[in-house]
């Protein structure tokens, strides 16, 4: 294992259908590394028994609520975790069925690595294209193509090769706004175990690692390596009533740093309005540090005293960002109310939540045929969809393909207060900034 | 310079997140705070989020009057030690009121916590209890949210759940309505241990190999105590245990082992092929869907 990964955390998806094998896949990722406790097993082998099967059924591992056993079928994102003593990984092992596009879209945001698995009976199917669509959209930079069932067509190595050759071939052409993606391939047979974790005796032909060694080595330190110093004030503290004296004047700036570098006596401004200022302490709890990297959960001391509050937001002092009223986003509809082109919704995005109304529906996205249909003024559940919005409050955005964290906001419904939709930034031109 | 968190840095700086959103989106949260180990875990995120100043909650113990006296001393310590206020919500005291009725005075119960934790919330108007649950510790705790909408009644709907996208956290609620805020929910029994021993935690001692009278019921380790006496024939031991969770005496057994130091416990975790809950919970073992059913009448 590469230094540099060592002891990290890897979150990634799963994309596939029951059919396509993809919780006997996490159910023997689970097994194989001995995350799955001789307890659960007993409750499976029961549950296996009762349901008249002779062999444990691995897919009952991710098994999940009554509602759903009572309906044969997963409805929710489940999270599960394993750890192979290198890394630690969080899976989000979501429904594939087309309708449940929000909940694959809810997995993969928070997601590196997206397995997309295919049937190798059935090649690349229409799902497929879905799947791959959905993982691209929401800026996953690695995926893993596992073809599955290799039992199934005696390990062929040529219909093996067949299948990953019209994946390449269609893949190009969905989504090419991110071209980005790292694509790997690998053949497995999740129900002997074949390459998940051992290698089995039956495909002496493929020389790649096995799934579980694809995702140990996996790099994802650069995935994010150009984008710029974002820090969204969470919260300031002033512990004024204190009775240590010394912390009368004692503030200081909350939050988790979405992107970039920060290092003590960096210019910095605040936005949206552009005070400067020189970073004069990052502490982690009361420990200082020297220099901190996206994702750390900070507390930072400026040199000046300039007014700051939840929702403001700090970058390097020659960084070109504004604040900015109006936008446009590809927005996954996540609600079984239909979005209406009249109502007011309010825009979550970072510590910032504004006023919005919608000033246009620019085009639906059919995710069978990937084509641009025509909307009127409604999208109902799953639909994704153009949307051009105009803000009450202005927000400090990102291209999403830049910086997942500064790119992406939700949308929530201002009389339930329900998470209505979610929304990935695309800055077409400069007129917009 | 490291590029990538570790993943004990990268889990604390995850929760320091949600704690922070807590209480940046809240008016008014609590943190329930047991004694045990994961809420343990909550306070020291809390005092790496928030201090040097004041922790923006207090903290909140639904006492069901059957606890370890160790754990109770221990609770009322850390308070202490850490400044902060603590409420007691007790369980007794809903069982004078009359809203908790039990069926039998031996009945346990933990599941009843619900009711006083309900009452309590209502009571101080509090829009966010923070806890320490996991979701590697049941099915049901795996398809919960971080935060996690609760209605007037305090009822998980596991199909009117909102979507959780990125790191934003929906906060927001309608009087009476509450959140339940998961900070430590990508977390597992091992990640737990992990941090105690690299943040040099202290626990209560029962989480420590000692010497404890018991008796063995259906496959369980039963301790001794007032409230969970032997029957008549059964066989009283003195053996070596500790604790694995630490809740109410009567729901909560411990296990056989010799781990009297963090570092041996975090061995025998690696090496035990029994989870958490299936070992010592004993309301777990009741059906399939017990967490789920609990979690839908308002528990944690």
């Amino acid at each position: 294992m590469k230094k540099n990964i060592n002891d990290t955390v890897l979150r990634f998806m799963t994309c596939g259908s029951v059919d396509d094998g993809k919780s006997t896949v996490i159910g023997r990722l689970l097994f194989d590394t001995k995350t799955i406790l001789t307890d659960t097993l007993a409750q499976i082998e029961n549950t296996s028994k009762k349901k008249g099967m002779t062999e444990i059924d691995l897919s009952l591992i991710t098994d999940g609520l009554q509602a759903e056993r009572e309906q044969g079928i997963t409805i929710d994102v489940a999270y599960r975790y394993f750890s192979t003593g290198n890394r630690k990984y969080i899976i989000a092992d979501a429904p594939g069925h087309e309708q449940y596009t929000r909940n694959m879209v809810t997995g993969a945001s928070t997601a590196q690595l997206a397995i997309i698995l295919i049937d190798s009976r059935k090649g690349i199917l229409t799902q497929t294209k879905r799947h791959t669509y959905i993982a691209k959209l929401l800026g996953i930079k690695h995926i893993i193509v596992a073809i599955n069932k290799m039992d199934l067509i005696n390990f062929d190595e040529l219909k093996y090769n067949s299948i990953c050759e019209n994946y390449k071939k269609f893949e190009k052409n969905i989504f090419p706004k991110n071209t980005k993606t790292d694509i790997k391939f690998l053949p497995i047979s999740a129900l002997k175990g074949d390459m998940i974790v051992d290698r089995g005796n039956s495909m002496g032909w493929y020389k790649g690692l096995t799934l579980l060694e694809l995702l140990d080595n996996l790099d994802t330190t650069n995935d994010f390596k150009e984008s710029s110093f974002r820090f969204p004030i969470q919260y300031v503290c002033r512990p004024r009533e204190s009775a240590n004296q010394k912390l009368h004047d004692f503030r200081a700036f909350m939050g988790r740093i979405e992107s970039g570098f920060l290092k003590v006596n960096d210019k910095v401004k605040v936005l949206p309005s552009g005070n400067e200022s020189l970073i004069k302490e990052i502490k982690i709890g009361e420990k200082n540090i020297n220099e901190a990297i996206s994702e750390q959960s900070i507390t930072v001391l400026l040199k000046d005293e300039i007014d700051i509050s939840r929702g403001d937001m700090l970058v390097h002092h020659d960084d070109p960002i504004n604040a900015i009223k109006n936008f446009t986003a590809t927005v996954c509809w996540l609600s079984e109310n239909p979005l209406s082109i009249n109502r007011t919704y309010l825009l979550m995005h970072t510590t910032r939540t504004s006023k919005a109304k919608i000033t246009n529906i620019n085009y639906k996205i059919n995710i069978e045929t990937l084509e641009h249909e025509e909307v009127q003024n409604e999208l109902k559940t799953n639909d994704i969809a153009s949307i051009s919005f105009k803000l009450a409050q202005p927000l400090i955005v990102d291209n999403y393909f830049e910086n997942r964290g500064t790119g992406s906001f939700i949308v929530i419904d201002e009389t339930s207060f329900h998470t209505v939709g979610a929304g990935m930034i695309e800055l077409l031109d400069k007129k917009e900034k | 310079m490291k590029k990538l968190l570790t993943h004990l840095d990268w889990l604390e700086s995850e929760a320091i997140h949600i704690m922070r959103e807590v209480a940046g989106q809240c008016s008014n949260p609590v943190l329930l705070f047991s004694g045990g180990k994961d809420s343990l875990c909550l306070l020291r995120i809390a005092e790496k989020a928030f201090r040097p100043g004041r922790f923006p909650f207090p903290l909140m113990h639904i006492d069901t009057g059957h606890n370890y006296p160790e754990v109770i001393n221990f609770r009322d310590e850390k308070v202490n030690e850490l400044g902060e206020r603590l409420i007691v919500a007790s369980l007794e005291e809903s069982m004078k009121k009359g809203s908790v009725v039990l069926k039998t005075d031996d009945e346990p119960r933990n599941k009843y916590q619900s009711i006083t934790l309900l009452e309590a919330i209502s009571e101080n108007k509090f829009d966010c209890c923070i806890g320490g649950a996991r979701r590697d510790e049941e099915k049901a705790r795996a398809k919960e949210r971080i935060m996690s909408f609760r209605d007037e009644f305090g009822q998980w709907d596991p199909k009117n759940q909102r979507p959780e996208l990125w790191d934003i956290y929906n906060a927001k609620v309608h009087n009476e309505e509450n959140i339940r805020a998961f900070p430590i929910s990508n977390w597992t029994e091992m990640d737990v241990w992990q941090y105690i021993e690299r943040e040099n935690l202290s626990l209560p001692n029962i989480y420590f190999a000692h010497k404890r009278e018991i008796v063995r019921r259906n496959n369980t380790i039963v301790p001794i105590t007032n409230v969970t006496p032997a029957k008549s024939n059964e066989i009283i031991e003195n053996i070596t245990v500790r604790f694995r969770t630490v809740g109410d005496i009567t729901c909560t057994a411990p296990v056989e082992s010799n781990a009297d130091t963090v570092e041996k416990i975090i061995l025998e975790t690696a090496s035990t092929s029994i989870s958490e809950r299936g070992e010592t919970r004993l309301d777990d073992q009741v059906s399939e869907a017990s967490m789920e059913q609990r979690k839908k009448e308002g528990y944690f």
